[in-house]
């Protein structure tokens, strides 16, 4: 389950600077640890999160093994126009999720 | 950890050992303190804003299992209780419960595990496991700023038999909880304040695992903190603590999920 | 977790709790296994060049905001601002986070731009010890500023099981 919490203000007024808010579920192994028996725990990580605001990127990371557990993630937009959010996070064994807020500027 | 700071957390539990009266009364409800109140700022805002808390992940999915129908009975929770924010409110804040059909105390988790087994035909789920951490996480919140209140009367023997587990010496460092927790709370140890060691956020979001956790993954933590022989999960000596330290905690507000360092 | 091996990333907790143990119980010390991870100074400072190109960074303009009491080095709260009004002539391109003694200098790296409205970006990262963390900032007329604090890790009493 990749379970996302994300907040992003449903309503702002034109050229209102938001905050977008993010967390999402993920262990964020390092591969720098290793098991009981000595072997490595391969690294297991987010590394990249893209947000696009009405299909255009507006915001995007690049993530490392320093970044705790469960991303944890804010930045802020202009409010420009009215229209669909999304945010988009990927990375290592094929692991992608997407969350989508709707956001009314008037 | 560096040699260095390890002797020097070391010193600290041999000080706080050698430092020790004897056994003493269950600590008076004026001055009870959460955890919470000697936390920086910094983790107080994480466990403040649900928007920061990575514990609301768990609850997120605690609320899609609490309408999953599930086991071959093919019933969700929602369907037998309803609403949650109205059957569970509270709930949580007088668990450990008694437990009349089994004549015994029953924790939340094993409450949990009473309704998938007899009312959804479904397995038990595994302590720490991501489901059961999910619901009992949705359910705790359903008590969120309620006082703890559990039954005394109904589990005297219970709330006896952890008081005595908690002020008994164990380990290899010969701590009793109490010496920590009833005497020296305030206390530094190895730059740690010693809180006073309250179930009220429970399960919790500890930065240390870097994952939700239950009251008796706490416990297993402190055991072996003091290098004492552990108990397994839903042991009667784990369900016992756990009782006494909520009944420890009386009248105090539940904070689930919390944040704790 | 997938091991009993400590959720710490970077240090190995398992050996400095057996060390303890051993110590309590009157033992001879064995540390077992050293986990040589951390980077220098030095893997630092490739890491930045490797961000700016071999540019001059400048110190200022960048403020990296932690905490004063972090409480736990697995989950530490930063947040950095630049000076800088975020317009299409004179923004901040991007946002680098990195550090000194983590087995790997880089934590994360952020691109933005006048959409952004405000040069910020917070997240959480893990930091193995006491060390410096540096955050750079890449600016639209291809400048970079750097800010940077020295942050004290102190560690948690009661830890996970032993095997
Ligand atoms: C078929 C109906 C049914 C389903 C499905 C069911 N329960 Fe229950 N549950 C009950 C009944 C009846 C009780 C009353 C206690 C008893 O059985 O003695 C109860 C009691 C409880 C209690 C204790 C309430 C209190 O006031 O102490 C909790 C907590 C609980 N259920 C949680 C759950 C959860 C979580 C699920 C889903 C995983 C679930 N139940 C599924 C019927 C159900
Ligand atoms: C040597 C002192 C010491 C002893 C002995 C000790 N603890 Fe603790 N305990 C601590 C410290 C310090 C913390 C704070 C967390 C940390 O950094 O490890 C803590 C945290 C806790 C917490 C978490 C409180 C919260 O707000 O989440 C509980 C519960 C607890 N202890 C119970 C116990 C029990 C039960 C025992 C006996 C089996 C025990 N402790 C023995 C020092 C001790």
């Amino acid at each position: 389950m990749a379970r996302a919490l994300v907040n992003i203000p449903p309503k702002a007024k034109r050229g209102e600077v938001i905050t977008i808010r993010t967390l999402m579920s993920h262990q964020m192994e390092t591969g720098f640890r290793y098991s009981t028996t000595g072997a490595p725990i391969p690294r297991d990580i987010i590394t990249t999160f893209i947000a696009t605001y009405n299909g255009e990127e507006i915001f995007r990371a690049e993530l490392f093994p320093a970044i705790a557990a469960n991303p944890f993630i804010t930045f802020t937009t202009v409010a420009t126009e009215s229209g669909t959010i999304e945010l988009t996070w990927r990375g290592d064994n094929g692991f992608a999720a997407s969350e989508q807020a709707t956001i009314t500027v008037e | 950890m560096s040699p260095m700071r390890c002797a020097a957390l070391l010193a600290g539990l041999l000080i706080v050992a050698s430092a020790i009266a004897g056994a003493s009364e269950d600590l008076p409800r004026e001055k009870q303190r959460s955890s919470y109140d000697d936390m920086a700022p910094a983790t107080r805002a994480m466990q403040d804003a649900d928007t920061d808390n990575p514990g609301m992940l768990w609850v997120l999915d605690g609320e899609a299992l609490w309408r999953a129908k599930t086991g071959s009975a093919a019933r969700a929770c929602a369907d037998c209780h309803g609403d949650a924010k109205q059957s569970m409110a509270g709930v949580a804040a007088r668990y450990p419960a008694f437990d009349a059909k089994r004549g015994g105390p029953v924790t939340l988790e094993g409450r949990i595990n009473a309704c998938r087994v007899e009312n959804q035909n479904a397995q038990t789920l595994a302590y720490e496991s991501r489901e059961l951490l999910a619901l009992s996480a949705y359910l705790a919140l359903q008590s969120r700023g309620k006082p703890i209140a559990i039954d005394e009367k109904k589990l005297g023997e219970t709330i006896a038999a952890g008081r005595d587990i908690f002020r008994q010496r164990q380990g290899q460092l010969n701590l009793s909880c109490a010496q920590c927790h009833d005497q020296h709370y305030g206390g530094k140890l190895a730059g740690n304040t010693i809180p006073q060691g309250h179930p009220n956020g429970y399960p919790l979001y500890r930065l240390e695992w870097q994952t939700l956790g239950s009251l008796q993954r706490r416990l297993r933590n402190c055991l072996t903190g003091i290098r004492a022989e552990n108990h397994a999960y839903g042991s009667r000596e784990l369900i016992a603590l756990e009782t006494y330290l909520m009944w420890r905690a009386r009248g105090m507000s539940m904070e689930s999920p919390a944040v704790r360092p | 977790m997938p091991s009993t091996c400590k959720p710490s990333n970077l240090t190995s907790r398992r050996d400095a709790l057996r060390l303890m143990g051993a110590a309590t119980a009157g033992y001879a010390l064995t540390i077992v296994r050293v986990t040589p991870l951390a980077a220098t100074p030095a893997d630092m400072r490739t890491a930045i060049e490797k961000i700016t190109g071999g540019a001059k960074v400048s110190a200022g303009r960048v403020h990296l905001e932690i905490p004063p009491l972090v409480e736990n080095g697995n989950t530490v709260p930063c947040a950095v601002t630049v000076d800088s009004p975020m317009t299409a002539a004179d923004h901040v391109r991007a946002i680098h986070i990195v550090t000194e003694k983590n087995p790997q200098p880089n934590v994360i790296s952020c691109r933005l731009g006048p959409r952004a409205g405000r040069a910020t970006v917070s997240t959480r990262m893990r930091l193995s010890d006491t060390q410096t963390v540096v955050a750079i900032a890449e600016m639209s007329n291809g400048s970079f500023w750097s800010g940077s604090v020295n942050i004290i890790i102190t560690l948690g009493a009661c830890l996970e099981d032993l095997i």
